[in-house]
C-alpha cells in the first residue's frame, strides 16, 4: 500500500479493550471472562464499565473455558481472555467444552510471539496458532493494527462459532487507512509487487512492508498481504497473490513456523500452486529472555531481519 | 412440559408413596433399555449407567422444567451429564420423555446414529446432551457458565451437573468447586454419583477422594449426602437445594455400580463393558422379575 504512514502505534491489546467497552454499549449479550490478566489483556476496560457482565476467575483458564462455553451455550457471547500460551493450553476444554459442544466463545489470546521479550518462553505465545487451526469449526484471526482489531473485535461478535482472536503486547504501527473495512476469510492486499509475495500476519506485518520498501529500493517488486484471517484460509486469494508474484512466497509471523501461518500456506499452496517457499519465524526452537526488540531481530522478525531472509531467498531463488 | 404438575412443591412429591412409585417403575424399564442397547452396540458403560438411573429419572420426570415439543426452550433447566459415559441413561430418558422415537435407542453407537458413544449438543437439545462431555472433569464448569447466564437474565432457570466420583480427580472440577460459591450461585446443583469404582479400580485405591464432606463444606457448598437409589430421599435434597440461598448445593449420592443388575452390582468390570446376548437376557428377565 502506497501511502502507508505509520503515524499511529497502538498495541492490539490496547485496541482490543477499546473495542470491547464500545461493543458493551451496542451488544448486551456480551460478556468478558479473564484468569487474572485483566490488566494485561486490557479486558479490564470493559471491566470496568460493565462490571455485572465482567467474571473475575482467577488462575484458572480451564474453568474459564468450561464457564465461558456455559454461558455461550445459554445465549451469551462470551469473550474469554488470558496470555495466548496460557488460554490455548488449556487444549481439552476448547476442544470439548467450547468447540465440539458449538460454543460460540470468542478466545482471546494476548501476549503473541517473542515480541513480549523479557518474560521468556513460558509466557510466550508460540504454538496457538497451530493448535487453534486443528480444531474443527475453529476461526482464527490476527489483525496487524489498531483499525483491524477494532473492525474484527466487532466482526467476531456477530461471527456465529468458536473463534480465536490473537493479539500483541507490543505497539504495532498502522497498516490501513481510515475507514478500513474487515473482511473476515479475506486477504488483503497492502502493497502490489510482481518478483515475490511476503504473507505476513500480525505483529510482523508493518516491518514485512517496510522489507518491501527497502527491497524496492535493490530493485525487487515484493507484494505485501496481510492474513488477517488465518483460518478460514482464503485459499482462491492466497493462490492468486502467489500466482502474480512468480510463485516466489515468503510467510512472517511471530509463532514456530511449524502449523501457523506458515504452516497454513504451505498447505494451501502444495496443494493449488506449488511455490518456492521460505518460511520466517520461530524456528522450532523456545523463545526466551531478552529486550523485545533484541529477541525479535534474533528471530529475523524485524524490519532488517525480514529484508536480509526476503533478499538471500530471492537472490537463491 | 416436565414435570406435570409443576406448581407441586417437590417435598411433598418427595413423600408421596404414589409418585415414587411411578419414578420407580419408570426406572426400572429405563433399565432394560439401558441393558438392551449395550448390549445391541456391543460396547458401552453399564455400571455407571446404571448407578444413574434412579436419579436421572427423578431429575427428568420430577425436577426439571422442560418440554419435548419445544426442546430449545430458553427457560427450561439445564442438566449437564458431566460423566459422559453414563449417556445409554440419558438417551433412555430422552426416548421415554419423547424426545427420540424408542427404536432409536438400538442405534446407539452405530456410525451416523445421532445417538454417539457419549453426549453432543448437536442433534436435539435435551437435558443431559446440552453440552458434549466425555473427556472428564468439564462439566461442572459449564454448568456453572449456565447458572451465571441464568442469573443474568434474572434466574428464569435452574442447572443441575451430575458428577462422576472418578472425575472428581481431575483439578478443574475443583476449580468450578472453588469459583461458584463465589458466584453465589444458588440456582446451581452439583450431584455427585458415587458409586466408588473407577475403570481402574475401586476409587479408595486409584485416588481416594475423602474426606470428601469435608472438603465440599471446606469449599463453601452447601452439602446433602443421600442414597442415590432411594427416588423419596434424592428428591427430598433437591428440594432442599432450591431452598438454599446464596451458595450451590451439592449432592453427594451414595450409589452402586451395575445397581438393579445382580452380576453387575459393585463390580468393576463392569465398568465400561456391554453385556452379551446371554448376559442381556439374564439381565433383562431379572429386571421383569423386579416389577
Amino acid at each position: 500500500m502506497d501511502g502507508f504512514t505509520m503515524s499511529t502505534k497502538k498495541a492490539t491489546r490496547q485496541a482490543f479493550g477499546e473495542a470491547l467497552a464500545k461493543l458493551g454499549e451496542t451488544r448486551t449479550d456480551v460478556v468478558v471472562l479473564d484468569a487474572d490478566l485483566s490488566v494485561s489483556t486490557k479486558s479490564e476496560l470493559f471491566a470496568k464499565k460493565f462490571p455485572d457482565r465482567f467474571f473475575e476467575m482467577g488462575i484458572q483458564e480451564a474453568n474459564m473455558l468450561g464457564t465461558a462455553a456455559g454461558l455461550a451455550l445459554a445465549g451469551k457471547v462470551p469473550f474469554c481472555c488470558s496470555f495466548a500460551c496460557f488460554v490455548t493450553g488449556r487444549y481439552d476444554q476448547i476442544r470439548v467444552s467450547v468447540a465440539y459442544s458449538g460454543a460460540n466463545v470468542k478466545i482471546v489470546g494476548t501476549h503473541a510471539g517473542v515480541a513480549i521479550g523479557d518474560d521468556g518462553y513460558s509466557q510466550q505465545g508460540l504454538e496457538d496458532v497451530a493448535l487453534m487451526r486443528a480444531i474443527p469449526t475453529m476461526a482464527v484471526v490476527q489483525p496487524a493494527d489498531d483499525l483491524e482489531t477494532a473492525a474484527a473485535v466487532e466482526y467476531l461478535a456477530s461471527h456465529v462459532g468458536p473463534a480465536f482472536l490473537r493479539l500483541t503486547r507490543q505497539n504495532v504501527e498502522r497498516v490501513h487507512p481510515e475507514g478500513y473495512r474487515f473482511q473476515f476469510g479475506k486477504v488483503d492486499t497492502l502493497r502490489e509487487g510482481t518478483d515475490a509475495v511476503i504473507f505476513a500476519s500480525g505483529g510482523p506485518v508493518a516491518p514485512a512492508l517496510h522489507a518491501a520498501e527497502a527491497l524496492a529500493e535493490d530493485g525487487f517488486s515484493v507484494r505485501v498481504v496481510n492474513v488477517h484471517t488465518i483460518k478460514p484460509l482464503d485459499v482462491e486469494g492466497v493462490v492468486a497473490a502467489a500466482k502474480a508474484s512468480g510463485g516466489k512466497v515468503i510467510t512472517v509471523e511471530d509463532h514456530t513456523v511449524i502449523g501457523g501461518l506458515g504452516g497454513a500456506i504451505a498447505e494451501c499452496l502444495g496443494e493449488h500452486f506449488p511455490s518456492k517457499l521460505k518460511r520466517i519465524g520461530v524456528q522450532d526452537v523456545f523463545g526466551e529472555s531478552g529486550a523485545p526488540d533484541a529477541v525479535v531481530a534474533k528471530h529475523g522478525l524485524d524490519e532488517a531481519g525480514i529484508t536480509r531472509q526476503v533478499r538471500e531467498f530471492l537472490k537463491g531463488a | 412440559m416436565f414435570p406435570a404438575n409443576p406448581e407441586r412443591p417437590l417435598a411433598q412429591t418427595a413423600s408421596d408413596p404414589a409418585a415414587i412409585a411411578r419414578l420407580v417403575e419408570i426406572a426400572r424399564r429405563m433399565r432394560i433399555d439401558i441393558i438392551e442397547m449395550l448390549g445391541k452396540a456391543g460396547s458401552g458403560h453399564p455400571g455407571g449407567s446404571l448407578s444413574a438411573i434412579d436419579m436421572v429419572t427423578a431429575l427428568y420426570f420430577e425436577v426439571l422444567r422442560h418440554d419435548p415439543k419445544n426442546p430449545a426452550w430458553d427457560n427450561r433447566d439445564r442438566f449437564v451429564l458431566s460423566k459422559g459415559h453414563a449417556v445409554p441413561a440419558v438417551y433412555a430418558t430422552m426416548a421415554e420423555a419423547g424426545y427420540i422415537p424408542h427404536d432409536e435407542l438400538a442405534t446407539l453407537r452405530e456410525l451416523g446414529s445421532r445417538l454417539q458413544g457419549h453426549p453432543v449438543t448437536s442433534f436435539v437439545l435435551a437435558p443431559g446432551v446440552e453440552a458434549c462431555t466425555g473427556s472428564l472433569g468439564q462439566g461442572l464448569s459449564v454448568a456453572q457458565g449456565m447458572a451465571l447466564a441464568s442469573k443474568l437474565a434474572g434466574n428464569p432457570f435452574r442447572v443441575y451437573a451430575m458428577m462422576g466420583d472418578g472425575e472428581m480427580q481431575e483439578g478443574q472440577v475443583w476449580e468450578a468447586l472453588m469459583s461458584a460459591p463465589k458466584f453465589g450461585l444458588d440456582n446451581l446443583v452439583g450431584i455427585l454419583d458415587y458409586n466408588k469404582g473407577q475403570i481402574d479400580g475401586p476409587t479408595d485405591e486409584v485416588m481416594s477422594l475423602e474426606p470428601l464432606m469435608d472438603k465440599l463444606k471446606a469449599f463453601n457448598w452447601h452439602v446433602l449426602r443421600v442414597n442415590g437409589h432411594d427416588i423419596g430421599a434424592f428428591l427430598g435434597a433437591i428440594a432442599e437445594a432450591h431452598a438454599t440461598k446464596g451458595k450451590p448445593t451439592f449432592i453427594v449420592a451414595d450409589t452402586v455400580k451395575g445397581k438393579g443388575v445382580s452380576f453387575m452390582e459393585h463390580k468393576i468390570s463392569w465398568h465400561g463393558s456391554a453385556p452379551n446376548a446371554e448376559q442381556v437376557k439374564q439381565a433383562v428377565a431379572e429386571l421383569n422379575a423386579a416389577r
